[in-house]
């Protein structure tokens, strides 16, 4: 989906946002604006500061530099008024498990002030919007996971917000409810007109983003359509199986001048032309080398996308994140926080 | 359910919703959507206590256990000096306090749990003060104790003590008091809290204390030195001594009795009177009220 909305007014507009917890840098000065209608999506591995970000964004973390506006208030000096047109669904969850959906909803609607006699046609819209309307005098302790985050989006837009923001709105959920959370989100967005912020470390699910921005280690590495990131890769990936990666990539820079690494434990490479360069790869592999067992092609994903910023995909910077959160998490709890 | 999608006639334009959109206004900052923020804070707490059967019936085991069981068990060690007036009568007021007491701890622990379990989060992001999420608590624990301790108060035939407008009225005064200052105590710790297991560690490092050194089980005077002194700095002391005299004053005991069992609280031996203890403790109350809001507005 693209859509030419460059004159639409701003909805988000972030400007050197940084976010250090004692000595570790969380977010290292990000810039990006998001377009009113916009569905903007911030992608990267766990910990690579995409939840700092959100949380500053929503108001609930303060920068330690830098300023950000959110549907054209200031995140640190009009907190009421960010929060009065932004929705929330977090990661975790937070909904009162003892309460049913119709409660938990009249809650939020009691918190945010709602017109009265709005609360209750609203609360059926929304309920529709994500199916839970024959189950809204359940208590949530009996929904399934699945059931939670639709509810967790409907209390979101219960305040008919002008941004969404979704953090990881799809995790820990399976594939077929993570579809289903996608098309609740894609008719929310046509029925609304609101402009969703989300983050996300599925890269199939950047596809349904017109804009996203690649995060890695506290930085925007690559900001735009999913489309043009992947036409600027320009190269097929190919990946080949060896008995022995460190000889394979050497004979690969010096046969083919091709710049190989092992990435899953496997050696992957970029070439144009995929399809043509295997038949040139089998004719002249030296048959002293390791032979290769496995080969395959593909077409630049967004995963060639994060790798050809990052060098190294999205799995494997999330093992090297997880160091550095626990690191982080340390700092958080050995003073960091006022 | 349909899923029909019905997509605009014009290429370019948004599509048009089946039904219209019901888009709402979220009014700006104001003392009312304060008030509303409040009463639904409340309003929570005693729905999710009419929904919990087994911790309504938990909190009242305990003070039934000290009444009944403590209060006949040693009646027969006490009954000389007791001048006749049977032990549960005599423990009935502090019974009447603990009750609210621990209901009230009870509901304090929900900002942690709360915390626990992210439904804090829903209401921290909300647009509207910190304050008024803590003093919605505060009430809505306050109104959950007495519902607890309207329970105690028609026990009274049981021990001895008969029912009178003024009798119930005034337990139920004080049982609301204590149960606001003891939540608003509770609160204040809670926030700083993060763990159930932690918090109910804290409760009995503080709650029991206080409760055995409030003279809920025993007269105040004549006690060795180090015990009056802690009797006189535990809060507690200040709403369980005017309970006793007000149900001492609702029943016909020999003076003499009246004298050893309802000796009053005495600060350097001035005789303190019912109303400063009431003061006392509304004053704690107030002041663990307002370190909690300071406390929980400077989180996060």
């Amino acid at each position: 989906m693209t859509s030419g909305n460059g004159s639409r007014p701003t909805a988000i507009d972030v400007r050197g946002l940084v976010k250090n917890y004692g000595e570790v840098e969380a977010v290292k000065g990000v810039e990006f604006e998001v377009a009113t209608g916009e569905v903007f999506g911030f992608l990267g591995p766990n910990g690579a500061g995409k939840t700092t970000t959100i949380n500053m964004l929503c108001t609930l973390v303060t920068p330690t530099a830098g300023s950000a506006k959110v549907a054209g208030h200031d995140v640190v000096h009009e907190r009421d008024d960010v929060r009065r047109n932004i929705g929330l669904v977090f990661q975790d969850p937070t909904l009162d498990n003892y309460l049913t959906a119709v409660q938990n909803l009249r809650l939020h609607a009691e918190l945010y002030g709602l017109q009265r006699d709005l609360v209750a046609p609203r609360m059926r819209q929304v309920l529709e919007m994500v199916g839970l309307w024959e189950r809204k005098d359940s208590p949530v302790g009996t929904y399934s996971g699945g059931m939670r985050r639709r509810l967790e989006i409907a209390r979101g837009m219960m305040h008919s917000p002008r941004v969404l923001f979704l953090d990881e709105p799809t995790i820990g959920l399976d594939p077929q409810t993570r579809r289903s959370i996608w098309s609740y989100i894609a008719e929310l967005k046509e029925r609304e007109d609101i402009t969703i912020f989300m983050t996300t470390h599925y890269m199939d699910e950047a596809e349904w983003c017109d804009r996203i921005a690649i995060m890695d280690n506290g930085e925007i590495v690559a900001l735009d359509a999913p489309d043009t990131l992947k036409a600027e890769v320009g190269t097929d990936r190919v990946v080949i199986h060896t008995d022995d990666n460190e000889v394979a990539i050497a004979a690969l820079q010096e046969r083919f001048g091709v710049e190989a690494r092992t990435a899953e434990g496997a050696v992957m490479f970029g070439v144009p032309g995929g399809e043509e360069f295997v038949p040139r790869l089998f004719a002249e592999w030296d048959p002293a080398l390791p032979p290769i067992k496995a080969v395959s092609v593909s077409r630049p994903t967004l995963d060639d996308v994060f790798m050809s910023y990052t060098g190294t995909t999205i799995r494997d910077a999330e093992e090297d994140a997880g160091k550095n959160r626990n690191r982080m998490m340390m700092q958080m709890m050995h003073g960091g926080r006022r | 359910m349909s899923t029909t999608t019905d997509r605009a006639q014009l290429p370019g334009q948004a599509a048009a919703p089946s039904v219209p959109v019901i888009h709402v206004h979220v009014p700006p900052h104001s003392i009312f959507s304060e008030l509303r923020a409040m009463r639904i804070v409340w309003r929570r707490d005693l729905i999710r206590f009419v929904n919990d059967r087994i911790r309504m019936m938990a909190t009242l085991v305990q003070p039934l256990l000290f009444l009944f069981v403590l209060g006949s068990g040693l009646q027969q060690l006490s009954s000389a000096s007791t001048h006749g007036v049977n032990l549960k009568t005599f423990i009935y007021p502090g019974i009447l306090c603990i009750s609210v007491m621990f209901t009230a701890m009870f509901s304090a622990a929900s900002i942690v749990w709360d915390r626990e379990f992210g439904f804090l989060r829903e209401m921290l992001v909300a647009p509207i003060r910190r304050s008024s999420i803590v003093i919605g608590k505060c009430f809505g624990g306050a109104t959950v104790a007495c519902t607890q301790g309207v329970i105690m108060i028609l026990l009274a035939p049981l021990v001895g003590v008969p029912y009178s407008v003024q009798l119930i009225v005034g337990i139920f005064a004080l049982q609301l008091l204590l149960a606001f200052t003891i939540t608003a105590f509770g609160v204040m710790i809670a926030v700083r809290i993060k763990q159930m297991q932690a918090f109910f560690g804290v409760m009995q490092m503080i709650v029991m204390p206080m409760f055995f050194i409030s003279g809920a089980l025993f007269p105040v005077a004549n006690l060795p030195g180090w015990l009056t002194f802690l009797n006189r700095i535990d809060p507690l002391t200040y709403a369980v001594d005017p309970m006793k005299k007000l149900v001492f004053s609702n029943i016909n005991v020999p003076a003499a009795a009246r004298h050893v069992l309802d000796p009053g609280v005495s600060w350097f031996g001035w005789h303190v009177p019912a109303l400063v203890e009431v003061a006392v403790v509304l004053a704690i109350g107030l002041i663990c009220l307002g370190v909690a809001i300071w406390e929980f507005s400077s989180t996060e």
